[in-house]
């Protein structure tokens, strides 16, 4: 059917490599979601909070963030940024690119989340003596992870997909841009992507499950 | 900043561009939601048994990153012999990838119709196609129009990884800008500008639906 040889050894023998590329994938993606969740916790409050131009920053970032494609957010990050005289290497663009567009995804789900939660509880806590800072600290964040964690989960494995952009940044280390250099010295293009396919579809597979079971482990009633 | 090198022909070039990022949106749209449709009925006529093999297909390209698929894409037409050009398998690729997302979408819409109603309609002497005619595909569209809103906007932002196959759309174009004229953040910005004023409307759009069709509140 194919007037093609198939040399799946050549790119199996590479797999080594390959999965330290995962790991580090899956480290951008780890330290993302750390920034992301951080920066979309303050963007949260940033929009509750009475002040117009804290509102209005928030409003931006999450607007920009939802509304560019994330590619073009770490090609800001990489290309853009240099006319303020930050040159980022690849690593730090592709992290910051995916941080950005998790902060704004996130901080979304977080005000849906908030919006889950009813006022009465505020109003409890607040009754019983707890100051303001208190009740949204120890009542309202804690039911707020708990309603956003599954769309957060969804946001993690983007983030793991999102990580394959770094290689037209000129990112070599991760899964993606060890298989492009791999590929740019025997030209297996299908083989070797195909085996990254895999280890990218198992990864996000993984990290569902795990996110399942920690949701189980922690969530439940 | 405002002293610029930027001239009107490339702003031409950019807007075709851009041009290129609606056509492979479009297309990839259009045909995703066609195959989306088909396959979001199939599985929710076979059952979650019978629709396996169908869902794990569709679940592979969404847990595989666009580019790689891409990439796929293209070595395996190239290997095939189909003599693809880079903006077919662009388009077939990313209708694939649409159809995935929209299939769950259009499950979810007629999931979302209460099997009473259907019931209705069916003993009122709706054949199955009546039925899903004028019964299911009313009230599901009103359930999931806000998602496939969603998915558009998503497909249009996703659309910049074409690229990587050499298609001249709207990030690649001012790539090139970048490196002739050397100023980065000023092109990246106009970049950002179109971008954001093709989704931006249709995602206030596709809010406004949400609210508006919101059928509790």
């Amino acid at each position: 059917m194919f007037n093609y040889t198939f040399r799946w050894n050549q790119a199996l023998n590479a797999l080594p490599q390959m999965l330290d590329g995962a790991l580090v994938t899956l480290q951008i993606a780890l330290l993302s979601m750390v920034i992301g969740v951080a920066v979309a916790v303050a963007l949260t409050l940033f929009r509750l909070s009475g002040n117009r131009v804290l509102r209005a920053i928030a409003a931006t970032w999450v607007e920009l963030a939802r509304n560019t494609p994330a590619l073009f957010q770490i090609y800001m990050a990489h290309f853009g940024l240099g006319a303020f005289g930050i040159h980022l290497s690849p690593y730090a663009s592709l992290l910051a690119g995916i941080a950005f567009n998790n902060a704004g995804y996130l901080a979304e789900n977080f005000r849906g989340a908030l919006k889950a939660i009813p006022d009465t509880q505020t109003r409890a806590a607040r009754s019983l003596g707890m100051p303001a800072g208190q009740a949204f600290r120890l009542i309202v964040m804690p039911q707020m992870f708990r309603v956003a964690f599954l769309p957060a989960t969804n946001q993690m494995v983007w983030a793991i997909l999102m990580t394959s952009l770094g290689v037209t940044v000129g990112m070599n280390t991760d899964l993606a841009g060890i298989t492009q250099e791999l590929n740019a010295r025997s030209f297996r293009t299908f083989e070797f992507f195909a085996i990254a396919a895999v280890i990218y579809y198992v990864i996000a597979k993984a990290v569902t499950l795990a996110a399942q079971a920690f949701a189980w482990r922690m969530f439940r009633y | 900043m405002f002293d610029t090198a930027l001239s009107w022909n490339d702003m031409i070039f950019l807007a075709q561009g851009a041009g290129m990022t609606l056509m492979v949106t479009a297309v990839a749209v259009l045909a995703g939601t066609v195959m989306g449709i088909v396959f979001g009925v199939l599985r929710y006529q076979l059952g979650t048994w019978w629709s396996l093999p169908l869902t794990f297909v569709l679940d592979i390209f969404r847990s595989v990153p666009l580019l790689i698929q891409l990439v796929l894409g293209n070595a395996f037409q190239a290997i095939a012999r189909l003599g693809w050009e880079p903006f077919t398998t662009s388009c077939v690729i990313l209708s694939l990838y649409t159809a995935a997302y929209c299939t769950e979408i259009v499950r979810g819409g007629i999931e979302a119709v209460p099997p009473t109603t259907r019931r209705a309609a069916r003993s009122l002497g709706l054949t199955w196609w009546g039925d899903m005619r004028y019964i299911v595909a009313p009230l599901a569209t009103r359930v999931s129009l806000p998602a496939w809103i969603g998915l558009t906007l998503g497909v249009l932002k996703d659309s910049a990884l074409v690229l990587w196959l050499g298609l001249i759309e709207l990030l690649r174009a001012s790539q090139i800008l970048v490196t002739r004229l050397q100023e980065p953040l000023f092109i990246l910005m106009i970049c950002g500008a179109i971008y954001f004023l093709l989704s931006f409307p249709i995602a206030r759009l596709g809010g406004y639906l949400e609210k508006r069709w919101s059928p509790h509140d």
